[in-house]
């Protein structure tokens, strides 16, 4: 198939951004997206022109390193999908694709399509996680933990901090990511023990990076590649009430 | 170069323990006056960071991803392997100990993986503390699963999502410690090169991926955790970023490079669909738990699967290893899956396929367990083939995937080079010349948490050796050789695309020393190499400049790197005349086409030290004493 691609291009986070217009000649169903973006990185070299910058690693949908909002949707708008794994199959010939950064103040674009993350890492580094030191972990066994809750808290921690849920808020709010990780630990005991400090901890780097607030209008979930569930955002609601109301 | 190997001396079982009380210590006050390097975030890297740091030591962290939570670990899918016996099934230290010497082919260290075994069960129970949300029975203790190369189940999982919960949960504790201002982190910066002084690592040259500034960094030890080489082969399960950079330019500083023709083909992926494909995507090989894998009897049979009855389905492995079947070890399953390919029986496009049935299983325990056990693995393969595997078998092909070799290294994890150690895949030292699944999550997290924090102290107490200042000469000078090297890759401006190159060597490497390998192969890939590697140096073109985000010029000193070493790769493969594990050498083979070892001649780690440029690097063996376990033939039958 044959596609006109619309790409945001910009020099760097001082620079002025504009769409640009490229053909996207002789695409494969079978292709990946961003290979279908590799293809057409292949000639603009060959033009002697700079490729479009766009971050990817893993390119199987864990490691949440690509960042595109395809035709004015994160990811694509597949639901459970990523950018890399978007596949040509859902385009057809003659199609024009949009594709741009995650806009968001708190991820300001460093090239083209590649934006900086670290705020979701300043949140992580606040509270995110269990205070124990490495050695002198009791057996793993000698904690019986209810299946549900391990469940419960495994769906919370499948977040691939991509943040997809920040692209499509219209707050750029930051909860669903946040939610997710409060849930994960907070429905395990090893994490209930501090719960009250991580929750409160967490809350405010969110909003020293300069998220946005939550109006639960669940576009964050209907984009999220791993189904984090709004009513994570419920649950750390609640705890961050509990954590106020206990002084934390 | 001398190769100290340093094992203990003593019986098999108490030298960990022996040599734990033999190691120097740190005086808790005095930890703060060491800095330590570590390059590469995944498990290995971010455990190390982490635990480093907590004990007091300060510690700068380097990735090149946006994020240490993004390193390649975090797609390992499968489990981790400890030797808990939970289920009660005959496990112990000692079995995990011989399945992964067996799984090796006799080509591991014997004291290393005996240390690996058991520190296993340590590894499980801090990954618990930390909230890594295991998979967990009813009565809420943790489950287990079992995994090729093994008959206990000892196999702990988190869903499909194993790679990704032990990475958070090492991340995490990163984080932490980057909170406390402990770990310094550097994300988007990648190692470049080596500093040694007076022959001692003592710091690195990075460049930040951002800015495009070259700087130095200097400290006690560097830590090196920067993952394998699959990349290689351009096509490969590896992150697109994955690469060969910073262990072999430590190479070319003086480290001993390992049994770098030790690669391991994953026999279940999603076969390659097209010329444009950018990467290999691995199903995990838990699926082999309940997947029947097997090909049409007769050859060119084209009919659909479900159209061939039982009678004309050759179960292959079932057939031809009846005890360990659809979980024969991962070497043994993919030359058993290139075989029945060769022989004209391959499904699919190409006939470069062999189908993984779950029909069976579905049939005993319903759709709705395996759902529950391989959900996200069956929605994956659907994304990418657009095919539906609970209603027609899948379609699955060997990969490149992981490098048991790696950067030598001695019982401490220390190169031959003093103050440098290496961790995780980029070392060499645990799985042989074959990794079982599910090990290598278990080696990265050893490594990181339990063996290189106790290793370091006893270097910082014994090599006594001052911080050298960023602005010694020799720092300088490997700045200057970085950026004269940028500057040679963006004054080219030739007519072919890095990733053409980067395509060309791969497929070349794929092709001569791929699953098979055979002498007149090897040596024309010796020759075809350095044409290709004038090549790129005469004829790449890599645009923009040095000091932005140019993901095109990082992309390029990678394949640079891959270029000179996968003449090493394939030199080591040529030299080693007998088959072991994932080195298969179609001259050595047994009349049934298994691979044939010689202990004679090859119970030997081969060490290759750098001579310079544009001469052959030197060969050193490290020989393979055995004190406790037999050397014999691997049998899955």
């Amino acid at each position: 198939m044959n596609l006109t691609l619309k790409v945001w291009r910009q020099k760097d986070a001082a620079s002025p951004g504009r769409f640009e217009t490229y053909p996207a000649p002789d695409v494969s169903a079978d292709m990946s997206f961003l290979e279908m973006l590799d293809v057409v990185n292949e000639g603009l070299i060959a033009e002697g022109k700079d490729p479009i910058a766009f971050d990817s690693d893993c390119r199987e949908g864990i490691c949440g390193t690509c960042s595109l909002v395809i035709n004015g949707v994160a990811h694509g708008g597949h639901t459970g999908t990523t950018a890399c794994q978007l596949h040509m199959r859902h385009f057809k010939d003659g199609d024009t694709i949009t594709i741009e950064p995650w806009r968001a103040r708190p991820f300001p674009v460093l090239r083209d399509l590649v934006v900086d993350r670290a705020a979701l890492d300043l949140i992580i580094q606040a509270g995110g996680f269990v205070s124990v030191n490495t050695g002198g972990a009791p057996d793993g066994n000698a904690l019986p933990i209810p299946k549900p809750d391990a469940e419960e808290a495994m769906d919370a921690a499948a977040c691939i901090g991509c943040g997809a849920c920040v692209a499509a808020c219209k707050n750029a709010s930051a909860m669903l990511f946040v939610s997710a990780k409060v849930s994960h630990l907070g429905l395990l005991p090893q994490g209930k023990v501090e719960r009250e400090r991580r929750v409160a901890r967490m809350v405010q780097a969110m909003d020293d990076a300069g998220f946005g607030a939550c109006t639960v209008t669940g576009s964050c979930e209907a984009v999220c590649p791993k189904g984090i569930s709004l009513a994570f955002i419920a649950r750390m609601n609640r705890e961050y009430g509990r954590a106020l109301l206990l002084g934390a | 170069m001398k190769l100290e190997a340093n094992i203990p001396s003593g019986p098999l079982a108490q030298k960990w323990d022996k040599h734990r009380f033999e190691l120097k210590l740190v005086n808790p006050a005095n930890k703060r006056k060491f800095d330590v390097l570590v390059v590469g975030s995944g498990l290995a890297g971010a455990s190390a960071a982490a635990t480093l740091a907590e004990l007091g030591y300060g510690v700068k962290c380097f990735c090149y991803q946006d994020s240490p939570r993004r390193a390649h670990s975090i797609a390992a899918q499968g489990g981790i392997n400890a030797a808990k016996n939970y289920p009660n099934d005959g496990d112990s230290v000692y079995r995990l100990f011989y399945d992964t010497i067996k799984g090796g082919d006799f080509r591991a260290r014997e004291a290393n993986v005996y240390r690996l075994a058991q520190v296993s069960g340590n590894i499980i129970d801090q990954c618990v503390a930390q909230g890594v949300p295991f998979a967990r029975e009813y009565g809420g203790l943790l489950d287990n699963r079992s995994f090729g190369g093994a008959q206990v189940s000892r196999t702990f999982y988190a869903r499909g999502q194993t790679g990704q919960q032990l990475l958070l949960g090492a991340y995490q504790a990163l984080a932490r410690q980057i909170g406390l201002g402990q770990v310094k982190m550097f994300p988007r910066t990648e190692m470049l090169d080596l500093v040694l002084i007076d022959g001692h690592a003592k710091g690195i040259v990075v460049r930040d991926l951002v800015s495009g500034q070259v700087s130095s960094h200097a400290g006690d030890a560097v830590v090196l955790a920067t993952g394998g080489y699959g990349n290689v082969f351009f096509l490969s399960t590896n992150a697109k970023g994955c690469n060969v950079t910073a262990t072999y330019r430590a190479y070319k500083k003086g480290a001993a490079f390992a049994n770098p023709c030790y690669t391991q083909i994953h026999p279940t992926c999603i076969p390659v669909s097209g010329e444009n494909q950018s990467k290999l995507t691995l199903m995990s090989e838990s699926l082999r738990n309940d997947g029947r894998v097997w090909v049409p009897k007769t050859k060119g049979d084209k009919r659909a699967p479900s159209q061939i009855p039982d009678s004309d389905r050759d179960y292959y492995l079932e057939r031809k290893y009846p005890s360990f079947g659809n979980l024969a070890p991962r070497d043994i399953s993919s030359r058993a899956a290139k075989e029945v390919c060769d022989q004209g029986r391959g499904v699919g496009p190409g006939g470069l396929g062999v189908y993984l049935d779950f029909a069976d299983a579905i049939g005993r325990l319903g759709e709705a367990k395996i759902r529950e056990r391989y959900g996200n693995l069956f929605e994956m393969y659907e994304r990418i083939t657009g095919e539906d595997a609970y209603h027609a078998p899948m379609r699955i092909y060997p990969a490149v995937h992981y490098a048991m070799g790696g950067l030598w290294v001695d019982y401490n994890l220390m190169s031959n080079i003093p103050g440098l150690f290496v961790l995780g895949e980029a070392n060499f030292s645990d799985h042989g010349a074959n990794r079982l699944g599910a090990s290598a999550l278990m080696q990265g997290l050893a490594d990181g948490y339990f063996i290189l924090p106790y290793t370091i102290g006893h270097y910082f107490v014994t090599a006594k050796r001052p911080k050298p200042a960023t602005s010694h000469a020799e720092f300088k000078k490997a700045e200057a050789e970085v950026q004269a090297l940028t500057q040679r890759l963006l004054s080219i401006r030739g007519r072919r695309t890095v990733l053409s190159l980067h395509r060309e060597l791969g497929k070349l490497l794929w092709e001569e020393c791929g699953m098979a390998r055979n002498d007149a192969g090897l040596k024309r890939a010796l020759e075809r190499i350095p044409a290709l590697r004038e090549e790129f140096w005469a004829n790449v073109n890599v645009t923009g400049g040095p000091g932005e985000l140019n993901q095109g010029l990082e992309y390029a000193g990678r394949v640079a790197d891959f270029m000179e070493f996968a003449e090493l790769l394939c030199l080591d493969a040529l030299t080693r005349r007998e088959s072991c594990g994932g080195h298969f050498r179609e001259e050595f083979q047994t009349e049934e086409g298994e691979a044939k070892r010689d202990d004679e001649h090859f119970a030997f780690v081969s060490a290759w030290e750098h001579q310079g440029s544009g001469k052959p690097p030197l060969l050193h063996k490290e020989p393979l004493v055995y004190e406790e376990v037999h050397m014999s033939t691997r049998s899955y039958k």
